[in-house]
């Protein structure tokens, strides 16, 4: 099939930067490891005690190294379980040295929710059966929404907790 | 060579007509839904008599998504295919069949959706269990479309059969291809419908496997935008090169990106699973590169309509660099609406190349940015063209004509409809980058000043909003009038010609077994390995919730 001139100079230049936008995108995925969250380990919805991190007195913010965290949740209509205080009240706000290394690990013990710290790249779905992980790097200090953007029923938009990232 | 175009007789009218008055009167019920989304989340109006947020929601998108777009889709192409390669009183009956399973499986669906027992969005993710009707219906609404796709195909073979050796009419082929891309996707669909909600809905079994009916549904869901934008990119190949008084570029290149549409919108739904745990994020990456092919058709589709364009401007005369532009007839709705809506699709398609992008979607998923980005997309650019399309399809099945006044007040319409849109959609994506989710009534959430950053563009939108309802007023005036006012005449049915400096079209642009062979095997590609991996990882099924939709 003949191809006009000025289309094949279009057509070579749109399918060069096509082929560059790729190969960045997959130098950020395999060179660099950025993936989009991807665990793969599944969990029973109506049994997530089962699962260590999952247990009652696991969840919530966890100191684990000197500068490292791991955060459990539970996710559900229409709250985030993050634990109990020592009082025995129900977590709402956790906070975060800024600079810290921090593990999320969701899941869901109904429908699916979202979870996302508003303004930030932690974002991710989180589906019965499936457990969601995401390591980050809080950069900047300031209270963030941490909130589900996923409709998840009739109190959706009720369904958040507060994330101080703070300057330790 | 030139193409013979048939006459619609008033009983192929009456069907095609049909199908646009379901569309026009969703526009209407769907865009008041619309409406009173912006207001509610403006945060200074509730809705009343107990009407919950999330249903004016579901209606809104499965009138607006689902409903109109297929109601006009299948109108549209039933005129094209009756003016091309014609409708026997067979296909025509078979035609009406199908016309009244989609209506009743509509009616169905929103009678349910009414009753609030459906308040599950028009995405219908498992396990939210709807009452079983919501489901039924919308599965009509697929069989009946079925039944389009095979008379549309039999319309052609039947064709072909009288005209050995002729290639079939530029248009007959974009429809069956629009029509074998439905066809495929809604296998998807009709299998997590049929198969895993309905029993599971009436009780017949306990529970469901999430992930799995989340991928069947988006392995329908991204080919679903690309039937809305094929019948757009008819009008813009196939019709608007005529009412420019100008020709087609070239026929072969048409096919061919049609072709490439084909292959490379299915293997892709894993663009809309990019965050969810339990798939492979190597078979995330393969779709994703597998999305961004349709890059390429995309890029002979924009230099055609330019080539086009500025070919018939020469034509009339002008020779300078840009002079072309002025021979355009912007004072032509037909042609102004469709072209306001390819402009659109400028931003549309960067902010879509942003959200399948592996990593960036990250930033933007589920935020109400993707909310605005679809507004553009299906929301302009389909919308306007089909707009475009109905100020000459309309009166030329009524027998009327499109009068001075109606095309003022149709520029007038597209101009209310970009600025509510730009307004609307513009407060969406900013929001939606500084982290407001889509989805969601309105809420000052735990109280944060983030939050209240929000706000204003809520605003922005409820006035944008109004804007829109008030171009969506102007449009269903639009349609009833060219309808029942307009006096008596004739209105031409465009169909533009092939350019004569266009080279002949290969005989392999017909090869259906060659272009459904690669599509199928490319679906086998990206699908088989991932979806046996999510079958074989499953997780215990889900029971329904109802009880969290009320
Ligand atoms: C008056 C015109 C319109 C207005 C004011 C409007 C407004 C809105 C708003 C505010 C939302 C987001 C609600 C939320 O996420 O909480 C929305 C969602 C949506 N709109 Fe529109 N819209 C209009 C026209 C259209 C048109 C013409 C279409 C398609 C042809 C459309 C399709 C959709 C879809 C599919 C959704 C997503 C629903 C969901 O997420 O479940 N809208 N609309
Ligand atoms: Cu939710
Ligand atoms: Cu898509």
């Amino acid at each position: 099939m003949h191809i006009h001139k000025y289309e094949k100079i279009w057509l070579i230049f749109g399918v060069g930067s096509l082929i560059l936008f790729l190969v960045i995108l997959a130098i950020g995925a395999f060179y660099k490891g950025v993936h989009p969250p991807s665990h793969m380990d599944t969990i029973d919805p109506k049994n997530v005690q089962e699962n260590e991190s999952f247990k009652e007195e696991n969840l919530g913010l966890r100191q684990v190294g000197e500068n490292e965290y791991i955060v459990n949740v539970l996710s559900s209509g229409f709250y985030y379980d993050l634990g109990k205080d020592e009082d025995g009240k129900a977590v709402n706000t956790i906070r975060i040295p800024v600079g810290a290394k921090v593990l999320f690990q969701t899941t869901s013990t109904d429908v699916v929710h979202g979870f996302h710290i508003a303004g930030t790249n932690v974002n991710m779905m989180v589906e019965p059966g499936h457990i969601s992980t995401l390591e980050t790097i809080m950069q900047k200090p300031g209270t963030y929404t941490l909130l589900c953007n996923e409709y998840c029923g009739s109190g959706h938009h009720y369904m958040a907790a507060t994330v101080e990232v703070y300057e330790p | 060579m030139m193409e013979k175009h048939l006459p619609i007789p008033q009983k192929e009218a009456r069907l095609v007509m049909a199908h646009m008055y379901v569309a026009f009167i969703s526009l209407l019920v769907g865009g008041l839904m619309g409406l009173l989304q912006t207001f509610v989340r403006s945060g200074s109006f509730d809705l009343p008599f107990g009407i919950g947020y999330y249903q004016i929601l579901t209606a809104h998108g499965v009138i607006l998504a689902l409903v109109l777009t297929t109601f006009f889709i299948i109108g549209f192409q039933f005129a094209l295919m009756s003016k091309t390669v014609g409708l026997s009183d067979k296909q025509r009956l078979s035609a009406w069949i199908g016309f009244w399973t989609m209506l009743i499986g509509t009616l169905l669906t929103a009678s349910t959706i009414l009753t609030g027992k459906a308040n599950v969005l028009y995405t219908f993710y498992a396990p939210l269990k709807a009452f079983p009707t919501f489901y039924i219906g919308l599965a009509l609404v697929v069989v009946g479309s079925w039944i389009a796709c095979f008379t549309n195909f039999r319309q052609l073979a039947v064709w072909k059969k009288s005209h050995k050796g002729e290639k079939s009419p530029l248009l007959a082929f974009m429809v069956v291809i629009n029509m074998l891309l439905w066809f495929i996707a809604t296998l998807g669909v009709a299998a997590t419908v049929l198969i895993q909600f309905i029993p599971w809905s009436l009780g017949m079994v306990d529970t469901i496997n999430v992930l799995v009916s989340r991928t069947l549904f988006w392995y329908f869901g991204h080919p679903l935008v690309y039937f809305w934008l094929l019948p757009a990119y008819m009008a813009w190949y196939a019709i608007i090169p005529k009412i420019i008084g100008g020709k087609i570029f070239s026929d072969a290149l048409a096919r061919l990106s049609f072709v490439l549409f084909l292959m490379f919108s299915i293997p892709v739904g894993f663009h809309h699973q990019l965050t969810e745990p339990g798939i492979d994020p190597l078979w995330k990456f393969i779709q994703v590169v597998l999305t961004f092919m349709v890059i390429i058709p995309s890029l002979l589709t924009a230099f055609s309509m330019f080539a086009t364009f500025e070919m018939a401007g020469r034509s009339k005369g002008y020779t300078s660099l840009f002079g072309w532009i002025k021979a355009l007839p912007w004072k032509d709705v037909r042609f102004f609406a469709p072209v306001v809506g390819m402009l659109a699709f400028i931003p549309a398609g960067t902010g879509g190349i942003i959200n399948a992008s592996h990593q960036m979607n990250q930033v933007i998923h589920n935020t109400i940015w993707v909310t605005g980005h679809f507004h553009l997309t299906v929301g302009t650019t389909v919308i306007l063209t089909f707009f475009g399309i109905s100020y000459w399809l309309i009166p030329s099945l009524t027998g009327r004509k499109l009068t001075k006044k109606i095309n003022t007040l149709g520029i007038i319409q597209t101009i209310v409809w970009s600025a509510g849109m730009f307004i609307m959609s513009g407060s969406m994506h900013i929001a939606g980058l500084l982290g407001a989710p889509r989805r969601s009534a309105y809420s000052t959430y735990t109280g944060a000043e983030q939050v209240d950053t929000w706000i204003g563009y809520q605003l922005a939108q409820a006035i944008g909003g109004t804007i829109l309802f008030i171009g969506i007023v102007l449009m269903v005036y639009i349609f009833f009038y060219m309808v029942f006012g307009a006096p008596k005449g004739k209105a031409s049915f465009p169909i533009a010609e092939v350019s004569e400096d266009a080279e002949p079209t290969p005989q392999y642009l017909e090869n259906w077994k060659l272009w459904i062979g690669i599509t199928i095997a490319l679906i086998l590609f990206a699908y088989t390995i991932p979806f046996i991996d999510i079958i074989q990882h499953s997780p215990p099924g889900s029971e329904g919730f109802e009880n969290l939709i009320r």
